[in-house]
């Protein structure tokens, strides 16, 4: 990308991308292929692409840092943002599956890099359909956090099988977190709201947390503040549904 | 490739050679008979009496209406389930060949399997969804407690080629044509669904088309090799999902040539099959005239080409293959339904190898079908006795290969073609 370019897309002074030459249709089917590169396994997912400052040269691997995090359809990665600086050890990855909203993250998270030195170094984003290939970048039990924030509630009942949250594709979440990992869901809608409630509820590994849990972890309150489409919610003085479990052995 | 010259005739095409099915045999475990299915249809010879079956079906529904996409015989031997494209799963008995139950399914059926006790049967459907009906056993006869399937676990969006249940049945192992293979733990309550992933065998870089285990005295569960559009088989540990060896079936064969492979024009594995009692698979793969032997060390966790059994006569290329657990002989199968241009409805062409086991130094005999196993009545009640010409097989043979393409390979669309094809979405509003 030219300098020439950067500038029009990108605010002047602050260096961040503009979000209006980044404009995306809100919902995107999760079932058509597009084309995108998958690592065919975990190790193969190349961390020095995405985290220059932990893993300096691509042949070595002397860091077993490993991504602890995923935002689930991050979209403009607001989460991602308030998360660094929160757990600045922590590596992070967003997944979104639409292209130019993908590149609007991955601007945002360089312009950050560039005017906050030494911070945001952990964050990065990744164009893919999580649905599909969670195995391919997550080994078992390697997260420890997992995000699904303001999912597409695909209201039509023939269309339900779409969710991002869904009984089968639980299957595959719990795979990936670790034991005591934690799987966070939060919507406007209500009956999507009762709907991952439901799933998670009856899905044998997984376990409610508690009021006294939820209150002591600082992550649960950026969950309605940290995003557009929470902040959004806010404005609108909107609902908000909530449904946090952690992963348990059956 | 001139894209642009070329809009919506892909998508015709594509229908034609989507109806178009391999055609497939399966053999019972004493070899007391032989299934083979051709489009809708499914014929039975029973070698020890040396006479063609016919199927009851009480429920005076005819058999299949749709190309039948799996058949298989329970490891006991008493249960055989055909399914396929019309949405039914039908289990039978095989020692009465009644039909104890018809089972209809949303989707159409990709792949089936059923349990080492016989008490589950389980099937995919083309959206990767794995569905489990129950059986009972009263008296060594089995029956259905219910003929309504229950979700098991499901591959997102995928079609699922294969199913297995590993030899101990500890584990259910599912592979899809997104290059994934899934094991997961078999439930203490199967109908509560399986949602305890073990591991992944992740590794190939094409779609997944076959699974079978390969014996060990030494170890329980065996090994898992699996065959691939990437025209390898893989050997794989399921208790950890590592990738023990993988061996470039097609490079080594000679069937690959370098520019071929860079267009990436593979040969893929169609079907193998793991010989009981040693250490020997049996691998067909497109193009070949004949079949890859391969032999696993178990104690060095390795893949060897070991022999490339050639068929003389006609362009025969097997896609499905079958061996019984207790005699010497690989079965394999070539044909085709609704094949254009042929008079006949369907090709069949079955041809058999003795000595397979190589026990005792014996050498696998590619066998005249006079020395096949219930001779040359067998041949002609499966296959038909219509003399088929040779360039036949090959335009079958050309066909198969683009139908299992088709299929299971993504299309690559350039962005003027994916363009021309959004044109005929139906979802959008029409702006006035």
């Amino acid at each position: 990308m030219v300098d020439q370019e950067a500038k029009t897309t990108h605010n002047k002074t602050t260096g961040l991308p503009r979000k209006r030459f980044y404009r995306a249709r809100a919902h995107s089917n999760p079932l058509s292929d597009s084309h995108f590169p998958v690592p065919l396994f975990p190790s193969q997912f190349d961390y020095s692409l995405h985290y220059p400052h932990f893993f300096p040269a691509s042949s070595e691997h002397d860091s077993s840092k490993r991504i602890q995090f995923a935002d689930i359809g991050c979209g403009f990665g607001g989460l991602l943002v308030s998360l660094s600086t929160l757990f600045p050890d922590t590596l992070m990855i967003g997944m979104e599956i639409r292209d130019k909203v993908t590149e609007y993250v991955k601007e945002r998270i360089l312009g950050l890099r560039a005017t906050n030195p030494g911070q945001y170094q952990n964050i990065s984003v990744v164009r893919t359909n999580s649905m599909k290939y969670i195995p391919n970048y997550f080994g078992k039990g390697q997260l420890r956090k997992m995000f699904f924030l303001f999912p597409d509630p695909h209201f039509k009942e023939k269309n339900h099988r779409r969710r991002v949250i869904s009984p089968h594709l639980l299957d595959e979440y719990a795979y990936a977190l670790a034991e005591g990992g934690i799987i966070y869901t939060i919507t406007d809608v209500e009956e999507l709201g009762e709907w991952m409630k439901g799933c998670l509820e009856d899905h044998p590994m997984f376990e409610v947390l508690g009021e006294e849990e939820l209150e002591a972890d600082p992550v649960v309150k950026l969950l309605s503040s940290a995003t557009e489409e929470g902040q959004k919610v806010a404005r609108n003085g909107g609902q908000t549904f909530r449904a946090i479990y952690r992963r348990i052995t059956p | 490739m001139a894209d642009e010259d070329i809009p919506m005739e892909e998508g015709g095409e594509d229908n034609k050679e989507l109806e178009v099915a391999p055609a497939l045999i399966a053999i019972h475990p004493s070899q007391k008979s032989l299934a083979v299915a051709v489009g809708s249809d499914l014929r039975v010879y029973d070698l020890h009496e040396g006479c063609a079956l016919s199927l009851v079906d009480e429920s005076c529904k005819s058999y299949h209406k749709d190309s039948i996409r799996a058949i298989r015989y329970g490891v006991n031997g008493q249960l055989f389930v055909s399914a396929g494209d019309d949405k039914i799963v039908k289990i039978w008995l095989s020692n009465s060949w009644h039909c104890i139950g018809t089972i209809c399914c949303e989707k159409r059926v990709s792949a089936i399997a059923i349990s080492n006790d016989g008490l589950y049967v389980c099937f995919a459907d083309k959206f990767g969804v794995v569905w489990l009906i129950n059986l009972e056993e009263k008296d060594g006869i089995f029956s259905l407690v219910n003929e309504k399937a229950v979700p098991m676990l499901s591959h997102y969006c995928s079609i699922i080629t294969s199913l297995e249940f590993s030899p101990s049945g500890q584990y259910i192992v599912s592979a899809d044509r997104d290059f994934k293979i899934r094991v997961t733990m078999a439930p203490k309550r199967p109908l509560g669904g399986a949602h305890e992933i073990h591991c992944f065998c992740l590794g190939h870089s094409e779609f997944v088309s076959c699974l079978d285990f390969v014996s060990s005295p030494d170890c329980q569960e065996g090994f898992l090799v699996s065959g691939s559009g990437d025209s390898t088989v893989r050997l794989w540990d399921i208790t950890t999902g590592s990738l023990l060896d993988t061996c470039e079936v097609g490079a080594k064969a000679g069937l690959l040539e370098s520019n071929e492979k860079e267009e990436g024009n593979f040969y893929a594995v169609t079907d193998l099959s793991a010989v009981p009692e040693c250490t020997t698979i049996a691998v067909a793969i497109q193009s070949f005239k004949g079949i890859i032997l391969l032999s696993c060390n178990i104690s060095v966790k390795s893949l060897s080409i070991t022999k490339m059994i050639s068929l003389s006569g006609e362009a025969f290329i097997p896609t499905c293959l079958g061996i019984s657990m207790s005699e010497n002989v690989l079965w394999m199968i070539m044909g085709i339904s609704k094949l254009q241009g042929l008079d006949c409805s369907s090709l069949i062409r079955i041809r058999a190898i003795s000595g397979i086991k190589q026990s005792n130094e014996e050498e696998p005999i590619v066998l005249e079908d006079s020395e096949v196993p219930g001779g040359k009545k067998l041949l002609d009640k499966l296959q038909g006795s219509i003399s088929i010409q040779e360039n036949a097989y090959l335009a079958a043979s050309e066909a198969l290969k683009k139908a299992m393409s088709s299929l299971l390979i993504k299309k690559q669309y350039s962005v003027v073609n994916r363009e021309i094809r959004k044109r005929t979405r139906n979802d959008r509003k029409l702006k006035q």
